[in-house]
């Protein structure tokens, strides 16, 4: 009722607000977040656009990968296929069908660690759904961002995707085995990742010769090491098949 | 498309607070919403519309309130141009977006019967 005159007509009130649209997503990633430091595991979310190379950079990668242990969730919007590819490869992977969804969020990504025992790993990959728009805005509680970017999609991309970019913590350029049959220009793009990524990085490879394969191992060696401590063992909080912990007990799923 | 599901997030807290002050009806929701957010406002707008139906927001008027990307340096917080390489013009320590990423719901208006 109004307060002026009591005349029973609606009163408008105004309130100020400061919450984010995203809050609940990043809820989410500070869960999953505790999830990977307890299993002292590196989370690296894998983007780039669709045939960019992601699948094939992760099966150079067990193929090259030597002591490092690895497993990997692949976001899809209609099939297992990515999944089956990394199995095949030897990387334990896990599917994450999104449906008409254009991106991975932190949610998706708990369900499936319900499905993929991470302690004793080294890094879980995350690879995420096949587009240069959606994935940068969903934390997924991943420590690093990783995009793919093929020499075939040119040397533009970034600033054209300036949000997946400034996010990222490194490039990996793709398909370089193709640079002789291109006119890619590996300073226009250097320029370009310089005016999108804060801290620019790229390492240039190729899935189909191995060329690069050892720089990208080293640096998720380097980001384990910068990241992640040991992993939380005592308790009986993490365990091979079971990723409960206190504040959240999960049921052993098949 | 994200924005569908950042418009659902966006009902629900309005609602939320709209219960909680036990509003009859939102009339207004201004969203602040940054130039580097990774979210289009034409899309944000028409998920609006269609999401807003049958709620408390039925008839609530989307104000967006753009807001330009500004960068400063991690380590000693110089200013950065934005259309330069994204490092410090003084220290050349890597730069960090101070605004311009955020997609924040900033002000209601509420008709409280």
């Amino acid at each position: 009722m109004c307060e002026e005159c009591g005349c029973g007509d609606p009163e408008l009130v105004a309130v100020e607000m400061h919450e984010s649209l995203l809050e609940g997503n990043a809820k989410n990633a500070r869960h999953n977040r505790d999830h990977f430091a307890r299993a002292g595991v590196l989370a690296v979310n894998l983007m780039g656009s669709p045939g960019s190379g992601k699948t094939a950079l992760l099966e150079a990668t067990a193929r090259a990968r030597r002591s490092l242990q690895l497993a990997a969730m692949s976001g899809d919007l209609a099939t297992d296929r990515d999944a089956v590819r990394l199995e095949k490869a030897g990387i334990p992977a896990r599917s994450i069908t999104t449906g008409s969804a254009c991106h991975l969020d932190a949610e998706m990504v708990h369900r499936a660690l319900h499905h993929l025992p991470i302690s004793g790993l080294d890094a879980l990959v995350i690879e995420n759904v096949g587009n240069l728009v959606c994935p940068a805005i969903y934390d997924l509680g991943q420590h690093v961002n990783v995009v793919a970017l093929s020499v075939t999609e040119g040397e533009d991309k970034p600033l054209k995707y300036p949000v997946m970019f400034r996010k990222a913590d490194l490039v990996v350029l793709t398909k370089v085995d193709l640079l002789p049959y291109l006119e890619f220009d590996l300073d226009a793009l250097t320029d370009a990742v310089a005016k999108t990524m804060p801290a620019p990085r790229i390492i240039p490879v190729s899935a189909r010769n191995g060329q690069g394969i050892d720089r990208w191992l080293a640096w998720l060696e380097e980001q384990k090491a910068q990241f992640v401590k040991a992993p939380v063992t005592d308790a009986g909080l993490v365990s091979a098949d079971d990723h409960a912990h206190e504040h959240h007990r999960h049921p052993v799923q098949a | 498309m994200h924005e569908y599901s950042l418009v659902t997030a966006l009902v629900e807290s309005v609602e939320r607070e709209a219960r909680t002050r036990g509003a009859s009806a939102v009339v207004a929701v201004r969203v602040a919403l940054g130039r580097q957010a990774g979210v289009d406002a034409d899309l944000l707008r028409t998920a609006f519309e269609l999401r807003r139906a049958g709620t408390l927001c039925a008839r609530a008027g989307l104000e967006l309130r753009h807001v330009d990307c500004t960068w400063e340096c991690r380590a000693c917080g110089t200013p950065v141009a934005a259309e330069r390489a994204l490092c410090c013009p003084s220290c050349g320590a890597p730069a960090r977006m101070v605004t311009g990423d955020e997609i924040v719901l900033e002000r209601l208006e509420l008709e409280v019967a």
